[in-house]
């Protein structure tokens, strides 16, 4: 088996892991990232809408920094987050903004003068400032106080992608496409690289590291209906659990986006609602201000796909023969708007719908999208359990979504986490030397030998498709929007069977080399291991946080829940993980919990709560300069960044008191 | 509402790994359900009739360049064509002409852009490589940056290669993606590349001066994207760069 070595060794070359490939390259090290497909069409491409940085160019946006990014960014995640996470990410956004500006990317620019919107389906006129003229601009998305979306119209990943990965060749960094990592090779303690299996060929290899980053994106397509890529099949997250001690956190936070087009799933972005669409029911009434008067379409995601959910569940759905949708309407926007900065959605609905959204609805429901659950890491990036395992973007749990997602962090996160971890791996790389165990090597490749030779040469008789779709379609019907008790219990029953099942699958067509059937068949194994810790996680949780909401706990509860779902698969022969928690220290948040603003104010509280604010109120007033945010910060919560990552951001206004908020 | 039809795929088979194969077409026959594309079709094909059929899909929605091939003589994205648009209801598959074939329907276009792209440098060369990220960025003109992105649109999914006559006669040529990836980075301000420079790349056969105008990359783009004018434009630029005019 042939065995190659680097030092940063990167699994992914999505934005996430070229980011952290191009900081390793850029402290000197070798660095290698191995790859599905091309780089350019890994999913980071796919993303639309843009990517929050509190740059306060535009009018809207005025007043904006990182301290109101951080608190829509908590509040957005329900409290799940790490708070010091996010105070990391919300200082370092707009400098990976302005770097990727420097990289190539055509962010859109402001222009100065009047400008027509459309806000709250009404006609506004917005006046930029003068001296924003040709600075970086920036759109509306929902659950955020200020206009901090930054955007190339609506293809904002396809841009910073292309960026990223030309920067990146332009470096000479190495990616081997067509190469599926399998396994990571490990002693208990400490990662040393992957097995690998390269897709043409049907080689396998050996990859040795002294860091190795999974970046592999998320688990969509462990449901049936995804806006996802059909590769982000949560391979990534099943090999940390494989190792038996890695641990997944909040595997059962899954995202679904309000707006996908039926039937297909591709998503229509945000940035729709952002820059004025509606959503309609069956009688073209718009019913969002009388579920959420404050935030109507612009309400967080998860809140808008429920909304919609109970909606269409009083009957209000357009009924379709692939279930009930509703509307989204962007007609209102005008063909120059649609045309400019959403071109991409006009294509989909085009070839897809055969609509011109200039003039016609588009048929949406909510769909899986975004799964914030992932490996867990500690704040460098580092897997807890495994030293040398790093892991970054949507394939990590950094954790800075908690129980879900702002439209906008994602893209953001993919960058920033590169570009702050990149530096951490980058010093591992550089503090560690690496022992290359051969026997090591040789026994985690034999399982991989053995692995496929079983599939080829045993006689199963299970076909890995049928067993994918029937996870896929639990997953879909009992681990959705809307969770309960008996489901729950189901889907775990049923997915333990299948995994059982998945031990027989047996294969039509035997080659070694290029052969989708065997790809199928290694791999829903370990997709039947990532659902299995989405549902456990699921059942387990008897709140109601963020996006995983239970029809039969629907309060929030702080009290027994302000906790991280751990998952781990420390027995290989078990039909289930093993779950742990770690409780989120109220102490140490700078922003204690609290109401989010949506529905009833129904959570039941803390014990710290309380105790924590008094704390935060007598810090502030014992405080010499309490009108400096940054001494307000520092006292509060300090937090760890790289050196060179701590300056300030500098603003157009910074001098100047500005009052934001005139356009809402 | 009439029954559903019938369609009959002919697609290309041949695995250039197996030194027993010989390049095949093989007939498979499926139901149409509403809606379907090609996408649909052939996954269906390959869970219920054969599972060695080899193939590239990543985001089936249009956007990620990787499922170009050749569908009743034109090359275009499978993923969005709709088999509704066929009324013969046959509808015959290749694989992308002008790329390794790595086996049936799918081509390594990846190997091919990654190339292209260290051949031709299709990375921003910036004017001021030191860069201080914590300070405002520099203005750029809003329709400057308009423009640039609807340059950059490109998926690199290879049917303007495959659509190229000169490509096919002369493999060494840019072909229209080369020259489009230029275009953008030749508009782009913030790049510190003059003509001259461009021109030592493109300025010959196998760049701008090699195409024969046939077009067919304008004719056959999945994103619209605007090769006749920029292949024109470019062509003039280089000529008026080396003639001091």
């Amino acid at each position: 088996m042939k065995i190659i070595y680097t030092d940063s060794l990167v699994v992914g070359a999505g934005l996430a892991g070229l980011r952290v490939a191009i900081a390793s390259k850029e402290r000197g090290l070798d660095t290698i990232v191995l790859s599905l497909i091309p780089a350019k069409r890994s999913h980071s491409v796919a993303a639309q809408g843009g990517m929050q940085a509190s740059l306060a160019n535009t009018v809207s946006g005025m007043g904006d920094n990182e301290d109101v990014h951080f608190q829509d960014t908590v509040k957005g995640s329900d409290w799940g987050c790490d708070q010091n996470v996010a105070r990391m990410f919300t200082h370092c956004a707009p400098k990976a903004v302005r770097e990727l500006a420097h990289w190539g990317v055509p962010w859109s620019r402001v222009s100065q003068g009047d400008r027509e919107v459309i806000v709250n389906a009404q006609k506004v006129t917005l006046t930029e400032a003068k001296e924003a003229h040709g600075l970086i601009n920036a759109r509306d998305f929902g659950g955020t106080q200020k206009w901090r979306t930054c955007y190339t119209a609506d293809g904002t990943g396809h841009s910073l992608l292309y960026a990223v990965d030309n920067r990146a060749i332009s470096m000479g960094i190495p990616v081997h496409e067509r190469m599926e990592a399998l396994k990571i090779i490990h002693d208990g303690k400490r990662c040393h690289g992957v097995i690998a299996r390269c897709l043409i060929t049907g080689e396998i290899r050996a990859y040795v590291a002294k860091s190795t980053t999974i970046a592999t994106g998320g688990y969509g397509r462990i449901y049936e209906v995804s806006t996802n890529a059909i590769i982000c099949e949560g391979i990534g997250q099943a090999l940390a659990l494989e190792t038996g001690v890695a641990t997944l956190g909040n595997m059962e936070a899954v995202q679904f986006h309000p707006t996908a087009i039926v039937p297909v799933g591709i998503l229509t972005t945000e940035g729709c609602r952002g820059d004025g669409g509606v959503l309609r029911d069956k009688d073209g009434y718009r019913f969002m201000p009388d579920y959420e008067p404050d935030k109507k379409e612009l309400a967080s995601r998860d809140v808008v796909s429920r909304r919609m959910t109970e909606h269409m569940r009083k009957g209000k759905g357009v009924n379709s023969p692939y279930g009930p949708h509703l509307w989204l309407d962007i007609t209102l926007l005008g063909q120059k708007h649609i045309d400019t900065n959403l071109r991409e959605v006009k294509e989909i609905c085009q070839h897809f719908l055969g609509i011109d959204p200039v003039t016609e609805w588009i048929p949406v429901r909510p769909t899986q999208h975004y799964s914030m659950g992932g490996i867990r890491t500690k704040p460098n990036g580092e897997s807890p359990q495994l030293s040398g395992l790093f892991s970054v973007g949507e394939a990590a749990c950094w954790d800075m979504h908690g129980f879900n997602r702002l439209g906008g962090n994602s893209l953001a996160e993919a960058v920033v986490g590169g570009m702050i971890i990149g530096q951490y791996v980058a010093d591992f790389c550089e503090h560690t030397s690496l022992n290359i165990d051969t026997q090591l090597i040789e026994r985690f490749g034999q399982q991989i030998d053995a692995e496929i030779n079983q599939l080829i040469d045993g006689n199963g008789t299970e076909k890995a498709i049928t067993l994918k779709q029937e996870m896929q379609k639990i997953m879909m019907d009992y681990v959705g929007i809307f969770r309960n008790g008996a489901q729950l219990d189901q889907a775990v029953k049923a997915l333990s069977e299948l995994l059982m099942r998945s031990r027989n699958i047996g294969l039509t067509c035997k080659k070694r080399h290029a052969n989708p059937e065997l790809v199928d068949a290694l791999r829903v194994k370990r997709m039947l291991k990532v659902a299995l810790t989405v549902a456990c996680g699921a059942n387990a949780r008897t709140e109601s946080r963020g996006a995983h909401s239970r029809e039969d706990y629907p309060e929030r509860n702080d009290r027994d829940w302000l906790n991280r779902t751990l998952s781990s698969w420390p027995d290989e022969n078990a039909l289930l993980p093993t779950l742990t928690y770690e409780a989120i220290d109220v102490m140490g948040m700078e922003l204690p919990p609290g109401y989010r603003g949506y529905g009833i104010n129904n959570a039941i509280a803390h014990p710290d709560t309380q105790k924590r604010q008094q704390q935060i109120e007598q810090i502030l007033t014992e405080l010499n300069n309490p009108s400096d945010r940054h001494a307000k910060q520092a006292a509060l919560m300090p937090y760890e960044l790289p050196d060179q990552f701590k300056p300030a951001n500098q603003r157009l206004f910074d001098n100047v008191d500005v009052k934001g908020d005139t356009a809402k | 509402m009439s029954q559903a039809r019938q369609l009959t795929f002919s697609i290309f088979r041949y695995d250039p790994q197996d030194p027993n194969d010989k390049p095949l077409m093989v007939r498979y026959v499926i139901t149409e359900t509403p809606g379907m594309t090609v996408f649909i079709a052939l996954n269906k094909i390959r869970e219920t009739q054969d599972p060695s059929l080899q193939f590239d899909f990543v985001c089936r929605a249009g956007i990620c360049g990787s499922c170009a091939m050749v569908i009743n003589g034109k090359p275009t994205l499978a993923c969005r064509t709709l088999t509704a648009n066929f009324p013969s209801a046959e509808i015959k598959l290749m694989p992308l002409p002008g790329f390794e074939l790595i086996g049936d329907l799918s081509v390594n276009t990846g190997k091919f852009m990654r190339e292209l792209a260290e051949r031709l440098q299709l990375w921003l060369h910036p004017n001021d490589t030191d860069m201080d990220i914590h300070r405002i960025e520099a203005p750029m003109a809003p329709e400057e940056a308009a423009k640039l992105y609807e340059l950059e649109r490109c998926v690199e999914c290879g049917v303007c290669v495959s659509a190229c006559a000169t490509k096919q006669m002369r493999d060494t040529f840019v072909g229209a993606v080369g020259l489009m990836k230029i275009a953008r980075f030749e508009l782009d301000s913030r790049d510190s590349r003059s003509s001259e420079d461009f021109y030592h790349v493109i300025g010959n056969q196998d760049g701008v001066f090699g195409c024969m105008t046939l077009l067919g990359c304008q004719d056959a783009c999945p994103k619209d994207l605007p090769h006749m004018q920029q292949i024109a434009y470019l062509r003039r630029k280089m000529t008026l760069s080396v003639t001091n005019l």
